[in-house]
């Protein structure tokens, strides 16, 4: 096989698994993340202790050692989750936490004056963070969710471990088969970084265009 | 069979804290040469010959946008095909450090940037060797306000040493994993190692948040 083939054979094999685990992941790191972030905001301090504890034990432990727990210990409280699940799973709950404190953290930089001005417009709460804070929030935020949709992207190359079937994964059979480790090595580091530079650069796009005139 | 095990629990827990010796030292010993080879690639980017600020700046980005596993199999694999066969932990060491030393560039160059240009001034005036402006002038003030951010990465490294049983180093989660593997009881040995993790790592980001109260009353 020479260098191309070994690329085409990766990406037929294993592209799909690792963008559907990049998808399903952020997406559910970004709900997590948006809810986790809201509830530590709340008034009730259960729900805070709550989901502090939830952010600090999954940014406190390794997200390796939470695939591995979710794929092998899960099952021994009757919990069988097929790989794909447990990689999602893990990845979104890990991601989940960190993205709480990004939500957090540009909520809480939001300038005070928003908030007074809903109040003396007589809106409601939902109405003022869905129609003003939220909206000036996310701007702020966007460059750490860039950057976290990217190192998601990365940490996609984990799910290997628990023997779902992405680019690192087929490498690894490749690798076995062929006998070609330079070149296949080679090709996964030049297709990982052919994704990741783009998403990257468009981030950092769409935050010039995002903050436009407003910063 | 119980859910927990406390006797096998404390049975398997000697072996395993003797492992954390493991991801101890390739933590201290990467993050060394994270924080040197960061430096390196700093200067090499703010370089005044434009080929080497290319090519630094090149390297850095593709290790930045790839992901720090399949370098560690590149690392492991690829390099005996050229005739240098690592150790686990060697190639493990120098996997972990290339990759953060791509994050921690970017942290002394915002470092590098924050520090007010009349101190570049004021080395020229004072006649000082480009040298001696660095390491008398610049860096030392470019660090302090950076620290806590380069303590966060030490403890995000921590937590990436497990990414290093890929490449069969035994630290703590291979052991557990093959502990695991022996008595066909996960929940006990992952468990652990998930709590050491916790006991390690949220203390030490306890520690540093602290200091960066600190930091910033200073200088700010």
């Amino acid at each position: 096989m020479n260098f191309w083939e070994v690329i085409i054979s990766l990406l037929g094999q294993g592209l799909w698994i690792t963008l559907l685990t990049t998808i399903l992941s952020a997406i559910l790191a970004l709900v997590l993340g948006f809810a986790g972030g809201l509830m530590r905001l709340s008034r009730n301090k259960i729900i805070r202790f709550i989901v502090g504890i939830y952010v600090e034990v999954f940014r406190g432990t390794s997200l390796l050692v939470q695939l591995f727990w979710i794929y092998y210990v899960l099952p021994m409280f009757g919990i069988t989750l097929s790989a794909v699940t447990a990689a999602v799973l893990a990845i979104g709950l890990n991601y989940g936490a960190y993205t709480s404190e990004v939500v957090r953290s540009g909520i809480q930089s939001v300038d005070e004056g928003q908030i007074e001005a809903t109040i003396a417009l007589n809106m409601t709460k939902v109405q003022r963070m869905r129609r003003v804070i939220i909206p000036q929030a996310f701007i702020l935020m966007l460059p750490n969710l860039g950057n976290q949709l990217i190192e998601l992207f990365k940490s996609t190359s984990l799910v290997a471990l628990i023997t779902l079937t992405d680019l690192t994964y087929q490498a690894d059979v490749l690798n076995a088969t062929t006998l070609q480790t330079t070149q296949i090595y080679t090709a996964l580091l030049v297709i990982y970084f052919v994704i990741a530079w783009p998403m990257t650069k468009g981030m950092k796009v769409l935050e010039r265009k995002l903050t436009e005139g407003r910063m | 069979m119980r859910i927990w095990d406390w006797d096998y629990a404390f049975e398997i827990l000697p072996e395993i804290i003797s492992a954390l010796w493991v991801t101890i030292t390739a933590t201290i010993v990467g993050f060394g040469l994270a924080l040197v080879l960061g430096l390196i690639w700093t200067l090499l980017i703010r370089s005044d010959s434009k080929g080497v600020s290319a090519i630094a700046g090149g390297i850095v980005t593709f290790v930045r946008n790839t992901p720090i596993l399949v370098q560690l199999f590149f690392i492991f694999y690829v390099f005996p095909e050229f005739g240098v066969s690592l150790e686990p932990f060697v190639a493990g060491v120098i996997g972990l450090g290339l990759h953060y030393s791509t994050y921690l560039s970017e942290v002394f160059r915002s470092g590098i940037e924050s520090v007010d240009p009349g101190q570049w001034e004021v080395a020229t005036a004072l006649n000082f060797t480009k040298r001696k402006t660095w390491t008398r002038i610049i860096l030392p003030q470019a660090f302090p306000p950076v620290l806590p951010v380069i303590g966060n990465y030490f403890i995000t490294m921590f937590k990436e040493t497990p990414l290093l049983s890929a490449i069969t180093l035994v630290e703590i989660l291979q052991t557990a994993k093959n502990i695991g593997a022996g008595t066909f009881r996960y929940t006990e040995p992952f468990t652990i190692v998930g709590i050491l993790f916790l006991a390690l790592s949220y203390p030490a980001s306890l520690l540093l948040r602290n200091l960066e109260n600190r930091i910033s009353e200073r200088y700010q």
